[in-house]
């Protein structure tokens, strides 16, 4: 599902009030039928959410932001793969100060691929990524979509995704209603 | 569901640390704060063993707290600003352990370090031999306290971007209990008093401050993330 809307008028908001970090005036979520407040651990474990800032430590390399980012089980050899596979081969130990706004992106979309979350939240997930780049998340997201999985993504840019949904937020929208 | 707590205590408690390694010259600045102006002391001061005597307690523990209140300003500053805090908010986990965990690094890096170099300082300050123990231990627990209270402090101010006269408005006055109790160990040590019971009091203070300060930093944390 694709969030699109005016600079300003509430898709940051929305994905915010989704993760719950945001608390809504009024209106609830609900997650498999149960409002979130009443599940919010269990529902906490199915979100990944990507905000505009990618999370990223300055002073640790790619490999151990990525590690830090991802479940306690992941496998140290599924962390290296993910992060070749975003185009961050041999910059695994590089400390991630010396990496572009780019790479930093990268880095914390290599959490798409080591999460087992059902839910994506991505907020502008394709800022400061290149052409490829963008054409390798869409079909990891179109492979998280065939394997039942759920995305909301805020972007200006249309997708090559099939059977995008897509909402319009409007400023003087009720999202919290949503 | 109690492993997904101790991963948040423990990974967040290894991630700080390994920060505070990556930049240990930004992690080394309390301590070389603290030793720097000890030897201011004695030059504004007198040199003299017995007018440093018994200013040695006081201004070891102003010095070690004035340390701490520097150190804590940037505690939760650069995960809000890289977007890590909000990944720690939505974390399913309580949010009281990766807290817990970030302000142990904390002590670990700024009130052992203080503690340990803390006898240099005595000997600096003429300090008697009997305080060197009593300074130690309770400059120990007491740094803990001033850690956890400082943190509160920092997690309320972590949106502001010059919050630093404003954190040190909020966490003076709460410091000053452990300030007094902390010198007053060291005062009886050097007496020749009992000065388990001072300590007692700073310990229950580290107790009560280890089981309420992380809800209440949380609770900071969340109400700045929600703004």
């Amino acid at each position: 599902m694709q969030i699109e809307g005016a600079n300003g008028s509430g898709k940051t908001t929305l994905l915010r009030l989704l993760t719950r970090a945001l608390e809504a005036s009024s209106g609830s979520v609900f997650y498999a039928g149960v409002d979130i407040d009443q599940c919010l651990y269990d529902y906490r474990e199915q979100i990944l959410y990507l905000g505009h800032q990618p999370g990223v430590k300055l002073n640790l390399s790619a490999e151990e932001n990525l590690r830090w980012m991802s479940p306690a089980s992941t496998a140290p050899e599924a962390i290296v793969s993910a992060l070749a596979d975003l185009g961050l081969r041999g910059y695994e130990d590089v400390p991630c100060y010396s990496l572009s706004a780019g790479q930093h992106r990268r880095v914390a979309l290599a959490r798409l691929l080591t999460s087992r979350a059902q839910i994506w939240l991505l907020d502008e997930p394709f800022t400061a990524i290149d052409k490829q780049g963008v054409a390798f998340l869409e079909q990891c997201m179109q492979q998280h979509l065939n394997q039942g999985g759920a995305i909301l993504v805020s972007t200006h840019q249309d997708l090559a995704i099939t059977g995008v949904r897509k909402i319009r937020v409007e400023p003087a929208d009720d999202a919290g209603g949503f | 569901m109690s492993n997904a707590h101790n991963a948040g205590f423990t990974g967040y408690l290894q991630r700080d640390l390994l920060l505070a390694y990556r930049r240990h010259g930004e992690a080394a600045s309390p301590l070389i704060f603290f030793l720097l102006v000890a030897t201011l002391v004695p030059l504004g001061v007198s040199p003299e063993a017995g007018r440093l005597e018994p200013l040695a307690p006081g201004i070891i523990w102003v010095m070690a707290l004035l340390a701490t209140l520097l150190s804590t300003e940037g505690l939760f500053a650069s995960d809000y600003q890289d977007g890590s805090l909000e990944q720690m908010i939505i974390a399913p986990q309580l949010l009281a352990m990766p807290v817990l965990g970030k302000v142990t690094a904390h002590w670990l890096v700024t009130g052992l370090p203080l503690t340990l170099v803390s006898p240099i300082i005595g000997i600096m300050l003429s300090l008697p031999s009997d305080g060197f123990i009593p300074m130690m231990a309770s400059l120990a627990l007491g740094t803990g306290c001033l850690s956890l209270v400082g943190a509160v402090g920092a997690a309320l101010t972590v949106s502001l971007r010059k919050g630093g006269l404003l954190l040190s408005l909020l966490v003076v006055p709460l410091y000053m209990p452990v300030i007094i109790f902390g010198s007053a160990t060291v005062q009886a040590g050097i007496d020749g008093l009992n000065w388990f019971a001072p300590l007692a009091i700073l310990g229950a203070m580290l107790a009560t401050a280890v089981a309420l300060c992380p809800l209440a930093i949380a609770g900071a944390l969340r109400l700045v993330s929600s703004n």
